[in-house]
């Protein structure tokens, strides 16, 4: 799964579009050493939606550091921080929104 | 009774989503017939309503707080999990179960509802807002979903007048069956499960719902425009101070008429009783004390208004996602910003409303902040201490000196908040974080009827707590100041000879290093009733009836300038409301959480009016 065109969610860029492919542990952490938080945000993330083959497109950026994120997971809406959004690999789409997937440096 | 026996009736739990509209079908079901309490030992709010179905069945309807699983990690979803399974203290298991849907996104209530089918509740699927779904093209295959769900499945549209006509046929068909409720197999699905259960849902949204694009997405314009960067933000600021406008604007009529018919009916009392205990109980302890809190219901209302209209129309999901970044940089969650905006108004109200935070410590963080924002009893004492001691001139030719004075006392308020909940988030519950993940509901045309519905829940949630804890707190202070009563031929006002004046003098000591003289001591005590009483106190204390002209021109001739900035300084920390104490202990169902507040304001103050009076006088106050 570290093929180009998969990405952390929380490292894309407004535009982006693509596949989920992995959320939570199989995405590996966001690397915090507190697990209780990793199961809990896994869980979370797949409760509202955020699960294998589900489709997502970041809507909006927040105005500071943009963080968080709005992004559209098929046919809902849902804003969650950037750190959470790591736990989340996703696939891009073809075209479009890999150009405009940006280099967000890992902080 | 000589009536025939009552028939039980059947006890029916709306079950569903957050932002799925049940709320709203729940008002359509049972019209004004509900009641709104608390569920025993927990602050979630418990709806019941009742209705009669087409049949002539009478149903007892609960609408349970929206959750996305069983799973339950807020409050709220805990009550929702208890009730379904039958484990709630005081609540029946429900016969049955009404599932809503939000037609325009089914998925995620697809997914909860395979998970409710393990309760052993029979079960009705509602499709709620099937008409905006319809607007929008989505077609859903009714009879293909209940054949594959294994239960009735109906259309619901809350706003219309027989809209949900269906569901009460549902209903009753299901009840002329209906078995006694089987014991649960639920338990937790693992997130492999959920995972499973996804899928299922996903392949059922396939087979069932088919959705021609091409109507206007009204909601991705209107985001374009508030969840933009810029404009986002300024049309937020927009919004807060328009609002914040009309709390203070709209609401000085009202609440002029409150304090006016409270003091008249004090003064009415006064006029008919003989004067003595009784009289001065009822008209200055009873009237008098309830009436200083009361006066804050119209903004109290206003402010609910606009915070429910707004919830309503979906921009406070909105206005949560603009304001995380801010307010959770020191660990606050996005939605801690509406709670602590309605306590500039009141940290009453904004205690009530820090219910819609799921996390616990943010919600505690934000409850143990809320009281730092500047509130509107602190106004009085305020103007009172500016007006006799600030001058009024213009800073560089246009800042006016008195404003910017207010501005300032606002501002130590806000900055100090935000230390305080940074200091908590840190060094009190170090570590623990939780994710912020949040829907952002689709924009909804608000219905009034629902709003108005909702401000008159809150103004009699409020009412309520005056007319017990905020009633008994204002009994006590009142006997604090009254007894015992001035000897013969006493020549100071009464008070002086009180319990609170003895505490007061007492206490004057401690005050010393910051400056407080043994009157302004005295009036802190009754000023514990609520903020702005400590105006009138003070009047009392230095015997001047009447207006706060006179008291200016009192305080201005006998308080060195150092004294009344540590003053202002103590009234932006103090806890000076024990109304505000009370509201803590009962969201928090613990005395732990208002002691702890009551310490950590008291230390805070002491220490900014220590500061300020020493720092005055030095510089030559």
């Amino acid at each position: 799964m570290t093929t180009a065109n998969v990405v952390k969610l929380g490292h894309g860029r407004k535009g982006l579009s693509g596949t989920v492919v992995a959320v939570g542990a199989a995405a590996g952490s966001p690397g915090s050493s507190d697990i209780q938080f990793d199961v809990e945000l896994e869980r979370r993330l797949l409760e509202i939606g955020l699960v294998e083959g589900a489709h997502v497109e970041i809507l909006h950026e927040g105005f500071i550091g943009r963080d968080p994120i709005a992004i559209r997971v098929d046919s809902m809406r849902v804003a969650l921080r950037r750190r959470e959004a790591d736990a989340v690999l996703v696939q891009i789409d073809g075209g479009a929104g890999m150009r405009r997937q940006g280099g967000r440096d890992v902080a | 009774m000589l009536h025939e026996l009552p028939v039980r009736a059947f006890r029916v739990a709306l079950v569903g989503n957050p932002n799925c509209g049940k709320t709203a079908l729940f008002n359509a079901l049972t019209g004004s017939r509900q009641k709104v309490a608390n569920y025993p030992g927990v602050t979630v709010e418990r709806k019941e309503g009742s209705f009669v179905t087409p049949a002539g069945r009478h149903i007892m309807a609960i609408d349970l707080p929206g959750t996305y699983s069983l799973r339950a990690r807020s409050p709220d979803e805990a009550v929702a999990r208890d009730v379904i399974l039958g484990k709630a203290k005081s609540v029946e298991r429900p016969d049955l179960m009404v599932c809503v849907a939000d037609a325009t996104n089914l998925r995620l209530m697809l997914r909860l509802v395979l998970e409710l089918s393990g309760v052993g509740i029979p079960m009705i699927l509602a499709l709620n807002m099937s008409d905006i779904a319809e607007h929008r093209g989505i077609r859903i295959d009714v009879a293909g979903l209940a054949r594959e769900l294994g239960i009735p499945v109906v259309n619901a549209v809350a706003v219309t007048h027989d809209g949900t006509s269906a569901l009460l046929g549902a209903i009753d068909g299901m009840l002329d069956t209906i078995g006694p409720a089987q014991a649960s197999h639920w338990s937790e699905q693992s997130a492999d499960e959920v995972r499973d259960a996804h899928h299922a849902a996903d392949s059922m949204v396939a087979r069932f719902v088919s959705s021609s694009a091409g109507a206007t997405d009204w909601t991705s314009r209107i985001d374009a425009l508030l969840l933009h960067p810029a404009a986002g933000i300024a049309i937020l600021l927009a919004v807060l101070f328009l609002v914040f406008q009309a709390v203070f604007s709209w609401a000085s009529l009202p609440m002029d008429l409150i304090s006016g018919s409270f003091d008249a009916l004090a003064a009415a009392v006064r006029s008919v009783l003989p004067d003595g205990m009784l009289s001065s109980l009822i008209a200055d302890g009873i009237i008098t004390g309830v009436g200083s809190v009361l006066v804050f219901l119209p903004q109290i209302m206003i402010l609910f208004f606009f915070i429910i209209l707004l919830e309503d129309f979906g921009y406070m999901a909105r206005a949560a996602f603009l304001m995380d970044r801010i307010v959770g940089g020191v660990g606050l969650h996005g939605r801690s910003f509406i709670p602590l905006l309605s306590s500039f108004a009141c940290a009453i109200p904004g205690i009530m409303a820090t219910r819609v935070i799921e996390n616990r410590r943010q919600r505690l963080a934000t409850i143990m902040v809320a009281p730092l924002m500047t509130c509107s009893a602190r106004i009085p004492v305020y103007t009172l201490i500016i007006a006799a001691f600030v001058p009024q001139q213009k800073m560089a030719g246009f800042v006016d000196l008195q404003g910017l004075v207010m501005f300032s006392l606002y501002a130590a308020g806000i900055v100090s908040a935000f230390v305080v909940a940074f200091v908590f988030r840190r060094w009190v519950w170090r570590g623990k974080s939780e994710p912020f993940i949040m829907e952002l509901p689709g924009y909804k045309r608000p219905m009034l009827r629902s709003v108005l519905m909702g401000v008159l829940q809150r103004a009699f949630i409020f009412l309520r707590r005056a007319g017990t804890i905020i009633l008994s707190m204002m009994i006590v202070i009142w006997f604090l100041s009254t007894f015992p009563g001035a000897p013969e031929g006493a020549s100071d006002p009464a008070i002086n000879y009180s319990l609170a004046g003895m505490l007061g003098h007492a206490l004057q000591p401690l005050l010393a290093p910051i400056g407080f003289n043994w009157q302004i001591a005295v009036a802190l005590i009754p000023g514990f009733a609520a903020r702005e009483v400590a105006v009138g106190a003070l009047a009392t204390v230095y015997a001047i009836g009447g207006d706060a002209d006179s008291l200016g021109a009192v305080i201005a001739a006998q308080w060195p300038l150092a004294t009344a900035l540590s003053l202002l300084a103590w009234y932006v920390f103090a806890p000076q409301c024990v109304s505000t104490l009370g509201v803590v202990k009962r969201e928090t169902n613990s005395w732990r959480w208002p002691v702890l507040m009551f310490a950590y304001m008291l230390a805070l103050a002491y220490a900014a009016s220590f500061i300020v009076y020493q720092l005055a006088r030095y510089l030559g106050g």
